[in-house]
């Protein structure tokens, strides 16, 4: 599910829709609030309070009973309305194989392409000390 | 029992609802012993009141820690309820809520119990709302204090018997103190902690 | 007296319409876009983001715009918004060991695991301006080389295995974690609190406390431990949910300042730290925040108190540039009747000054100086 939180909503409703959904009604229409970011102390000790964060939520409900619940890093209500319907598809037996294959699998791929990008970019500039001659003989 | 779907749903609007109920309990707040109505509705879980389910939509939130009382927190349609459409903690230890939420008048405990307020934080103290049985009809009561030109009536039919005798402690407390909210169905009267009883007839 | 003034309503209505007007200058050139600012601008929403104690990359552009690109009214502007908007909670404790870093450099180590990366810096570049940017550029697609599947470990969490630096604080059990947005500050104050005010802190105000800390004033002999920059993931335990859900992920920077080493009788000598964490790339600010946070633990770890960096009142009360510029700029607002109180005031004085100058000019008064 973590990759739906890094997908843009266009995308997400767009593979939504080679899926024929099944009813399903707003349990939580979409509301923006914040959540408090913490770090640690010394990045690994006692937790501190860093800053806020906008984050958007929902939550769906299928007829057939699941409940879904979608957040979001951010103000897009519909974004988070549509995590919490595949949220929900996600559990039912139904359709859970199917969003799986048709919307998180490719989703997924393509934030890792656009990962192993960023990766590749920020590997170019590591600094290669052993290039230098050393004065050992 | 009863799952997160199957819940009253929150407020159909709730940016309009919140800042109507806001303003219900703050002209009611303002006008003490007026009675006001609060109009948009929500789904009212368990012993809550609708008038009581909509003033916990608007201001409750992760920030204010609640209380309930026995009735109130015996309903686990309550609690959850409270918990999805707010994510307000609920706490034991009354003297650190924000707001209790008091279905049993009767079984109220003592003022001292909540939290009163600092000197320098006076309004760090519990906001106590009580569901009661009526509003307009009962016992009468005359109030005076500031935002009551002169005297202000209330008839009202109201548990604990003795509540404005146990609100005397506010006089010796000011600045401290405790604020409290009146319910019946959607009407909502407030005894702020300013308020004194002048009178009470049968 | 009281003296009541009203008036200007029209003058301030009028002032804000020009306002309107010249904040979009000349209309025959291209209005900016958020976009435009939050990807060539980066930097400026990174720091808005930071001291706005927000993050939200296009509510930091929209203020930077609304705000003619003057950053702290732009602070203002992300402070007065986020109050509008309900909590719904904290997150769990970023991880930033496992950040997918886009820049790392240690200036204590050369050989580090993982190894250094310079990512975007502006480190080793001449500082010419560079006029082929004036117009049309168009960069050159970055290089790519094999990224290693390496971890890349915290430099302190090397030092800490050998016990060569002191191990960051533990939690108490139980204990909340300090929020000066929901209670006022007093002092002194913890470390969570010293570190939540530093991170909302103005980057002027602690570059010049930490640059103080460097020529003497509460020296601390510090190295860079590590500096890194890159996406983390937010995790949040909502309340409705029951567990942790992801959020998605926001970019960090982490500055570990590696300092003087302390020991006792009972205690063999170790290094101490620092610490700056921040939203963004925010490098400058990481380093400043890093060494004021470790002059701030001049109490704890039994320096003396001397320097301005090290008296935590004086720091955390003067750190906020929201504050700092809301006393200052109110002095440009009406003072009228507290004014002429002060001259009144001084006029009386004057008087009696005039007075009693006559007096001693007097010729009696001569004598008996002269006697």
């Amino acid at each position: 599910m973590a990759v739906l939180a890094h997908a843009e909503a266009g995308e997400i409703a767009a593979r939504l829709r080679n899926l024929s959904l099944p009813d399903h009604q707003d349990l939580r229409t979409p509301e923006n609030g914040l959540v408090m970011l913490r770090g640690r102390v010394g990045g690994d000790g006692a937790p501190f309070n860093l800053g806020e964060a906008t984050v958007s939520r929902a939550a769906v409900r299928l007829a057939s009973g699941e409940v879904g619940f979608g957040y979001t890093l951010g103000r897009d209500g519909e974004k988070a309305r549509l995590i919490a319907l595949c949220d929900a598809l996600v559990q039912s037996r139904d359709f859970g194989g199917a969003v799986e294959r048709e919307i998180i699998a490719p989703l997924r791929e393509q934030l890792m392409v656009r990962r192993k990008q960023a990766a590749a970019a920020a590997a170019a500039t590591k600094v290669d000390f052993y290039t230098m001659v050393r004065g050992e003989g | 029992m009863t799952t997160i779907a199957e819940l009253p749903p929150g407020f159909a609007d709730k940016v309009l609802s919140a800042q109507s109920t806001f303003r219900s309990v703050m002209d009611a707040m303002a006008r003490p012993g007026s009675v006001q109505r609060i109009v948009p509705m929500a789904g009212a879980p368990g012993p809550m009141m609708r008038g009581t389910a909509a003033i916990a939509l608007t201001l409750f939130d992760h920030d204010t820690p609640l209380w309930l009382d026995a009735r109130m927190a015996e309903s686990a349609d309550v609690t959850k309820w409270l918990k999805f459409h707010t994510g307000a903690p609920v706490v034991q230890d009354s003297s650190i809520a924000s707001f209790a939420l008091v279905s049993n008048g009767g079984a109220l405990p003592s003022f001292e119990s909540f939290a009163l307020g600092t000197s320098e934080y006076p309004d760090r103290s519990t906001t106590v709302i009580i569901q009661v049985e009526s509003l307009n009809s009962g016992r009468s009561f005359e109030l005076r204090g500031p935002g009551i030109d002169g005297v202000a009536a209330l008839q009202a039919s109201i548990k604990p018997f003795d509540l404005f005798e146990r609100l005397h402690m506010n006089e010796a407390l000011f600045p401290r103190g405790i604020d409290v909210v009146l319910v019946a169905d959607d009407a909502v009267v407030a005894i702020p902690r300013t308020t004194r009883i002048v009178s009470k007839g049968s | 007296m009281y003296v009541a003034v009203k008036g200007g309503e029209r003058a301030i209505e009028n002032a804000h319409r020009l306002l309107a007007h010249k904040r979009r200058g000349d209309q025959s050139v291209a209005e900016i876009s958020l976009d435009q600012i939050s990807e060539q601008l980066g930097l400026a929403v990174d720091r808005v983001m930071s001291e706005g104690s927000l993050y939200d990359r296009e509510l930091a552009s929209l203020a930077i715009k609304q705000a003619r690109g003057d950053l702290i009214e732009a602070i203002f502007l992300v402070r007065a918004f986020r109050a509008t908007l309900p909590r719904f909670g904290a997150s769990e404790p970023v991880d930033t060991g496992t950040m997918r870093v886009q820049r790392r450099v240690s200036a204590t180590f050369k050989d580090i695991p993982g190894g250094q990366i310079l990512g975007p810096t502006f480190d080793y570049t001449h500082r010419l301006l560079d006029p082929s940017l004036a117009q049309g550029f168009v960069p050159e697609r970055p290089a790519a080389a094999e990224a290693s599947t390496a971890p890349t470990p915290r430099v302190t969490d090397i030092l800490g295995r050998d016990g060569l630096i002191e191990s960051s604080p533990e939690a108490e059990d139980g204990a909340s974690v300090g929020d000066l947005t929901r209670e006022p500050l007093n002092f002194p104050a913890d470390r969570d609190l010293r570190l939540q005010n530093l991170a909302r802190g103005d980057e002027g105000f602690l570059l010049a406390m930490g640059y103080s800390t460097q020529r003497g004033y509460g020296r601390n002999h510090p190295f860079v431990g590590e500096i890194r920059f890159g996406e983390v993931e937010v995790d949040f335990v909502a309340e409705d949910v029951g567990f942790a859900v992801p959020l998605g992920a926001i970019e960090l920077t982490e500055c570990q300042m590696v300092n003087q080493f302390k020991g006792s009788a009972t205690e063999a000598p170790c290094f101490t730290r620092g610490y700056g964490l921040a939203f963004g790339q925010s490098e400058r600010k990481t380093m400043s925040m890093a060494l004021v946070d470790r002059a701030l633990r001049a109490r704890e770890l039994g320096e003396e108190v001397l320097a301005p960096a090290q008296d935590e009142e004086f720091v955390m009360s003067h750190s906020d540039n929201v504050q700092a510029t809301g006393f200052v700029e109110h002095l440009k607002l009406p003072h009228y009747v507290d004014f002429q109180s002060e001259l009144g005031l001084l006029r009386k004085l004057r008087q009696e000054f005039s007075k009693a100058s006559a007096e001693t000019n007097t010729p009696d008064a001569m004598k008996e100086a002269a006697e």
